[in-house]
């Protein structure tokens, strides 16, 4: 019986996983799939994309045109629920609400998690990215390098389903031979900012997202997934063979019933349930790692959300995947008179060098994508192509005035119209109503660029979350206080950001809306916005420096790993989740070693 | 639209909030409007069934309101050759689920649009000796001519100018997110395809482009 409830569960498993997403369900999925009997804990309710996905759903047929609300911050039909910046009854306190030194924290209350609504966008870490303290002084390196996490990340680009090339760019590294999906026909705009950023030497290559452009290789990948386990091979065989390959409609975001993207509960879930090794208890809101008289932990307690009753799950092992801030929390409120400061907490580094990523936009309009034919451009929903970081050689030189790099996600075509899509558009057409007005929307439909820029944050002292001394969320369990510092590499990364987009969009004959924020600090977003919060419970070389071995394994306590983000030495331009799935892939081959080993 | 857009629309509407409160050049948003009644749908509404306005809150729009905005919408968006007006494709029902809506964002739009639909009637009355919606389409044209573009408008006209601007993004938002507005516009994706084959080669050569823009490694 899979989901089970606080009354059913098991007496004792092997490993408890807080947390359902890219973390927690990479995590179960090996463990599972591999032999372990695992108990995940999700704080947030069962949720089944395959009935509850709007697809296909038009703005009209939902409240307000789909507008997004305080309740659902990305839109009516995003595959978020409860959750968002805020959750209500589950607060946290901001030191400042100042826009400079703010950080807000997304969550999703959902089986899943953000997995189910997240952009889909998989690149990979490079080289550099291991070893960012090496190369410039600043911030940390990691405790292993890329070629240590290569052959997971291949992993998981064949059992997600990612697409992409192989283009052999600087510290943007191709995957093995039968790793990526084709990547789709770029859309026009696509093609044109090609062009127009091929004149100001920008590269643009094929996006990288967990998409299925065509149906997994459910021949070849299971025996490279999981050699010498036949069992595991003909499970995984037969859930690729159920996964549908992309439609070329319908948002990712909404999630996707036919299971086309990535989303935990769609890739990794079902799999891991059907080795009859998994059993989920979802309404879980873990709070404490206990511990034994040895000082390893006994188990997780948790609220049982549907009835409020403090609860308790045993295992030899514990796999925090909570999501990185989470999963600090339930760290630093495991306290003990052995551990004062919190569970693995001697370093005193818990909650410290809490990253996001830096966000910065513009948009610009096009006087070549005016007026012309229809179009179907729904396409994979969004980046068919993209920018990785390239100018690496100057940076280096000290030329660019700030340490580390970004890439550029672009916004085009002719979407599905909604509230916004001829919005604001009185700077065209001189404020133009009636029959003139129609004209003009037909004429400026589709004509719409955006430029997103996604950069590296260099980790600082500056911010960093803490338990707050008062304040308790509604289960009684106390909340996270936080703390936030751009420094100057970020913001002059956010303007120049703004100088490249400016000057792609004139290379396409365009005009840029609004305006271009020379001041870098008006550039930036704030922090937790763009939702890639990483650090919090750094991987590192010593006990003394940092929380986790290279395996995610804590120093102080040797059966309690943490698989999410919260390990992150540095925030690379790349999206993190892929990273995050590599890592905890292979931190779960490692805890099944250990365990082999009677080491666990 | 990705979810990032949906945040910048977000913001931009907030920036647009601080004028509501004041009163000026003729708008008068002053009027302290009492909560609207409804709620809001939560944070896990069910996402596959289909709303109508009024399914979730009760909309309040009074008659004459509700006829003075259908005039005004179907002077931004009247019915041509191609495509039915404003109206006729469900936007005064749309405007009315928007103002009526328990949110922060949609309050603030209720008291500026309130405000500004009054305006218009008063306008007609101050110029023309009737409302708004009794004027003809000439007289209605020269007051709407004057607030119709907010860079241009005369001192006198600026809350009405912003008024209009927000009145027409909503009025087209709500008329292109429509079966009747997709057609409008062409809009021919949200229908499954066995494969996706981009741009068609006549359109690239017309715009001066190969197929092979993107940079292969």
């Amino acid at each position: 019986m899979p989901f089970v409830t606080s009354a059913t569960l098991n007496k004792r498993y092997d490993v408890i996983v807080v947390g359902s997403g890219a973390a927690g369900g990479q995590s179960a999925y090996t463990l599972s799939m591999e032999g372990a009997r695992v108990l995940m804990l999700e704080a947030g309710r069962k949720y089944v994309p395959e009935n509850e996905t709007p697809m296909f759903q038009t703005p009209e047929e939902g409240p307000l045109r789909g507008a997004a609300t305080p309740d659902k911050r990305f839109g009516f039909y995003d595959a978020t629920i409860n959750g968002g910046w805020e959750v209500p009854g589950e607060p946290y306190v901001q030191t400042t609400h100042a826009a400079a030194g703010r950080f807000d924290w997304w969550r999703a209350r959902m089986l899943g998690g953000r997995t189910n609504h997240w952009g889909r966008i998989s690149l990979r870490n490079g080289p550099y990215d291991f070893r960012a303290h090496t190369r410039d002084g600043l911030g940390f390196d990691w405790p292993l390098s890329y070629t240590d996490l290569a052959p997971y990340y291949d992993k998981v680009e064949m059992l997600v389903g990612v697409y992409g090339n192989n283009d052999g760019l600087e510290n943007t590294p191709d995957s093995a031979p039968g790793c990526l999906l084709p990547p789709p026909k770029p859309i026009l705009s696509d093609l044109l900012i090609a062009q127009g950023a091929r004149r100001v030497g920008v590269p643009v290559i094929a996006g990288h997202r967990a998409v299925l452009t065509q149906k997994l290789d459910f021949n070849t990948s299971p025996a490279r997934l999981h050699p010498g386990n036949p069992t595991a091979q003909k499970i995984i065989a037969a859930d690729m063979q159920a996964r549908a390959a992309c439609i070329w409609a319908t948002p990712c975001a909404r999630g996707c019933s036919i299971r086309a993207n990535y989303q935990s509960t769609t890739v990794h879930l079902p799999p891991a349930l059907a080795s009859g090794n998994l059993d989920i208890v979802t309404d879980a809101m873990a709070h404490e790692i206990t511990l034994d008289r040895r000082g390893l932990a006994s188990g997780v307690s948790f609220i049982d959300k549907t009835s409020g009753k403090e609860c308790h799950a045993s295992a030899r092992v514990v796999v925090l995947a909570a999501s990185s801030c989470e999963s600090v929390r339930i760290l630093l409120n495991s306290k003990t008179a052995r551990f004062p400061q919190g569970l693995a907490n001697s370093s005193g580094r818990v909650g410290r060098y809490l990253m996001d990523t830096v966000g910065s936009s513009l948009g610009g309009q096009i006087p070549l994508l005016e007026s012309l034919p229809p179009l179907n451009e729904d396409g994979a929903s969004e980046s068919h192509v993209y920018t990785p970081w390239w100018l690496y050689q100057e940076q280096l030189a000290g030329k660019l005035g700030f340490a580390r790099g970004y890439h550029i996600e672009f916004g085009g075509g002719k979407r599905m119209p909604g509230l916004d899509t001829l919005a604001g558009i009185e700077w065209l057409t001189g404020g133009s109503y009636g029959k003139k007005f129609k004209e003009d929307a037909r004429r400026y439909y589709g004509s719409f660029v955006s430029f997103d820029g996604r950069g590296e944050m260099i980790p600082n002292e500056g911010s960093f979350c803490e338990i707050d001394p008062q304040l308790k969320d509604k289960w009684g369990i106390p909340v996270l206080r936080f703390h936030w510092k751009w420094s100057e590499h970020e913001t002059r990364q956010a303007a120049h950001m703004q100088k490249t987009f400016k000057e792609i969009i004139e290379a396409m004959g365009g005009r840029v809306n609004g305006a271009v924020q020379t001041d870098g600090a008006q550039a930036i977003q704030a922090g937790g916005s763009i939702i890639h919060e990483v650090g919090g419970a750094l991987m590192g070389r010593n006990a003394h420096s940092s929380v986790t071995n290279r395996w995610g394994q804590t120093w102080d306590v040797k059966n309690v790993f943490l698989a999410d983000g919260a390990v992150f030495p540095s925030n690379a331009d790349k999206n993190p989740t892929l990273t995050i799935m590599a890592l905890a892939w292979r931190a779960a081959d490692h805890i099944l070693d250990l365990m082999r080993r009677k080491d666990l | 639209m990705d979810r990032r857009t949906t945040i910048k629309w977000m913001l931009a509407v907030s920036a647009s909030m601080p004028l509501l409160h004041q009163r000026a050049a003729g708008i008068d948003a002053s009027t302290a409007l009492p909560p609207v009644p409804g709620q809001g749908y939560g944070t896990d509404p069910d996402l596959t069934r289909i709303y109508h306005p009024g399914d979730l809150w009760p909309l309040l729009l009074t008659p004459v309101q509700r006829r003075t905005a259908g005039a005004l919408c179907d002077l931004i968006i009247p019915a041509d050759s191609a495509s039915p007006s404003a109206s006729a494709a469900g936007v005064v029902d749309f405007l009315a689920e928007w103002v009526s809506a328990p949110y922060p964002h949609q309050q603030a739009d209720r008291a500026l649009i309130l405000a500004g639909l009054n305006w218009m009637d008063s306008e007609g009355v101050r110029r023309f000796g009737k409302d708004f919606t009794a004027l003809e389409e000439a007289e209605q044209h020269l007051i709407c001519d004057d607030i119709c573009c907010e860079q241009t408008a005369q001192p006198a006209f600026t809350e009405a100018a912003k008024f209009f601007a927000r009145y027409r993004d909503l009025t087209a938002g709500g008329y292109y997110s429509t079966a009747a507005g997709r057609k409008d516009l062409q809009y021919i994706g949200n229908v499954p395809l066995k494969s996706f084959e981009g741009p068609p080669l006549e359109l690239l050569q017309k715009l001066g482009l190969s197929p092979d823009e993107v940079q292969r490694g």
